[in-house]
């Protein structure tokens, strides 16, 4: 039976790793996940230097999801590279860094300073819904995402994969847009930007207010965006959003994706990665599958 | 450090203490021998339309028996269903969570680093990294020799049970509730505490805040050990600092995780965190306790 999958040229043992974000950079999910048995742990987003993040509360529940605005609080690239590099790398499983930026400038920094490091793929959040400058500000225009993966990629080693938003009117133009910027894989989605109020106090739930939907209450969204993306653009597709199940996993490989992270459900299943590959690898027996690859994209 | 698990346990006895304030032993966690008083638990909900863990903390450590008791505000949904649990349902935990109190067990002077919960924490005057800025870091009298004074405001009393049960040496626990029903006062009076009352409404003891008590009471000890509201544990730190005595508070905050890596609920703290570097350390990870002189509590 073969799991791997390929990505821009990397093999990854399975099709499936962690939503960026969800997972820290693996250390504190070491205690409850083995993380050899994971495709690739996908980090939380870095900048080039060392950022705050948003006000308290910065999490809420929602039906069936929840929303966060953590504002990418982040250590800087010195210690991903001091740190958490060397403690994935320990690791026999696929490292995917996640960098931020609030300028192009700043992306190009983090791309740089991961130029020798022993990191397989680039994933580059120009989507994230909590910070007021970069992040989804990139993600909104097509021109902006064509200009900024352009110039990522004349300064990265690795192949790059943009992480797109679902808050826009039609992804499949941005998704056009980072392949024409020379995109080597997209990964989608992000959160989409939501709200909550206590009607007892009154007052919003998050103090940003607004905050980014995740969790099994958006996988819908996500399922059809994964499915208008991969059948837009030729480019390999990291599925994700929502997805807690290997069945909820097997419907966005079915949809077009190479490969599919787990976000929320971490939270509320520690072992649903695992749970996840199983899952898989169980459906793939019952089903005489003999390479997941035969299952990426067979739904048209 | 004791290793964090996620297991189906069982729901023990179940009991209504006071409205809305239920107690619920938690059996065959596995790693009740292994919690410290000030640590807490994820208790999942069986609604899974719920998705996060209710950080719940402990307030009795039954070691022998393989039980933790925690004793809860129903104070959402989430509670709510909770208290709707019987005795002998699965209930899903994770735990043991966070740091714990420091008990400082016969030791009045340790320097750099020490052993709080078996995770290695930072005493007042230390950098971030561990390193002992001040040469020495003192912590008399916490329950070694000297007086402890526990002081709970609200659902903040119960963690504060699991540690006077521990704690060796005398201890005043100062108790804030907002009117008569003084939930747990007997087992802290059983577990060796002097007990003092402050009452929002003034229907029991002292008629005010738990500083204004102490202060009434003419409360002395070494060791200021806290849990409840952010506006009464900003009171605990002024009264501390006025009065020279070192304060292990214990926080909370919104989580999601609460294994440290989701940074959804930090604090900000004096100096960089461990983590991030920044200003932010985890209430869930670096905490739930800390010294008063480690953290900053906004208004």
């Amino acid at each position: 039976m073969k799991t791997n999958v390929t990505i821009a040229g990397v093999e990854f043992k399975n099709p499936v790793t962690t939503a960026s974000g969800t997972f820290g950079s693996g250390m504190e999910y070491s205690e409850l996940v083995d993380l050899n048995r994971l495709g690739a742990v996908t980090t939380k987003g870095v900048a080039n230097v060392p950022w705050e993040g948003n006000p308290t509360p910065r999490v809420a529940e929602t039906y069936g999801g929840m929303l966060n605005a953590i504002g990418l609080q982040n250590p800087g690239i010195d210690v991903l590279l001091s740190r958490d590099i060397p403690f994935l790398k320990q690791y026999d499983t696929k490292i995917i860094v996640n960098v931020c930026g609030r300028s192009t400038k700043d992306y190009v920094e983090v791309v740089e300073r991961l130029f020798d490091a022993p990191v397989d793929l680039l994933e580059i959040n120009i989507s994230c819904p909590n910070v007021k400058e970069g992040g989804i500000a990139f993600g909104q225009d097509p021109k902006m995402v064509e200009e900024i993966t352009a110039e990522i990629k004349r300064h990265a080693k690795q192949p790059v994969v943009m992480k797109l938003s679902p808050n826009v009117t039609d992804i499949t133009k941005m998704a056009k847009a980072a392949q024409a910027g020379g995109a080597d894989a997209l990964s989608l989605i992000n959160t989409l930007t939501g709200m909550k109020i206590d009607i007892k106090k009154r007052a919003f739930l998050l103090a940003n207010k607004t905050g980014g939907l995740s969790g099994p209450a958006v996988k819908p969204v996500a399922l059809r965006m994964v499915y208008q993306v991969a059948n837009a653009v030729g480019l390999p597709v990291i599925g994700m959003g929502g997805i807690a199940t290997a069945e909820d996993a097997l419907e966005f490989i079915m949809a077009g994706a190479s490969m599919v992270a787990v976000g929320t459900a971490n939270f509320f299943n520690p072992r649903a990665t695992l749970d996840v590959i199983e899952g898989i690898e169980a459906y793939m027996r019952d089903n005489q599958v003999g390479d997941v690859n035969e299952l990426i994209g067979c739904v048209k | 450090m004791a290793e964090t698990r996620k297991v189906t346990a069982r729901v023990g006895e179940v009991s209504v203490l006071a409205p809305g304030i239920c107690s619920m032993w938690i059996e065959g966690t596995g790693f009740a021998q292994d919690a410290v008083p000030g640590q807490f638990i994820s208790v999942y909900c069986e609604d899974k339309s719920k998705l996060l863990p209710r950080p719940i903390s402990i307030c009795e450590i039954d070691a022998a028996g393989g039980r933790l008791r925690i004793v809860y505000r129903i104070a959402g949904a989430g509670t709510e269903e909770l208290s709707r649990r019987k005795t002998g349902e699965a209930v899903e935990v994770m735990g043991p969570l966070g740091n714990g109190y420091m008990i400082n067990k016969g030791v009045d002077h340790v320097e750099g680093e020490e052993e709080r919960g078996g995770q290695a924490v930072l005493c007042p005057g230390t950098a971030p990294d561990g390193r002992a800025d001040t040469g020495k870091c003192s912590v008399t009298g916490a329950g070694g020799k000297g007086h402890a004074i526990l002081i709970g405001g609200g659902i903040g009393i119960p963690p504060l049970l699991a540690l006077a049960k521990e704690l060796p040496g005398g201890k005043t626990a100062v108790l804030g509730y907002r009117d008569n029903n003084t939930f747990l006062k007997e087992e802290f009076e059983a577990a060796g505490c002097q007990v003092v009352i402050a009452t929002d409404d003034g229907s029991v003891g002292y008629h005010g805040n738990v500083i204004d008590a102490i202060r009434a009471q003419g409360v002395q000890g070494d060791m200021i050990f806290s849990c409840g509201p952010t506006p009464m544990q900003r009171g605990v730190k002024a009264y501390a600092k006025e009065q020279g005595i070192p304060a292990q508070l214990s926080l909370e905050e919104r989580m999601a995780c609460g294994i440290g890596a989701c940074l959804a609920c930090v604090c900000a703290s004096a100096r960089p965190d461990a983590h991030s570097h920044v200003h932010n350390k985890r209430v869930c990870k670096d905490g739930p306790v800390f010294f008063a002189e480690e953290i900053e509590l906004q208004g």
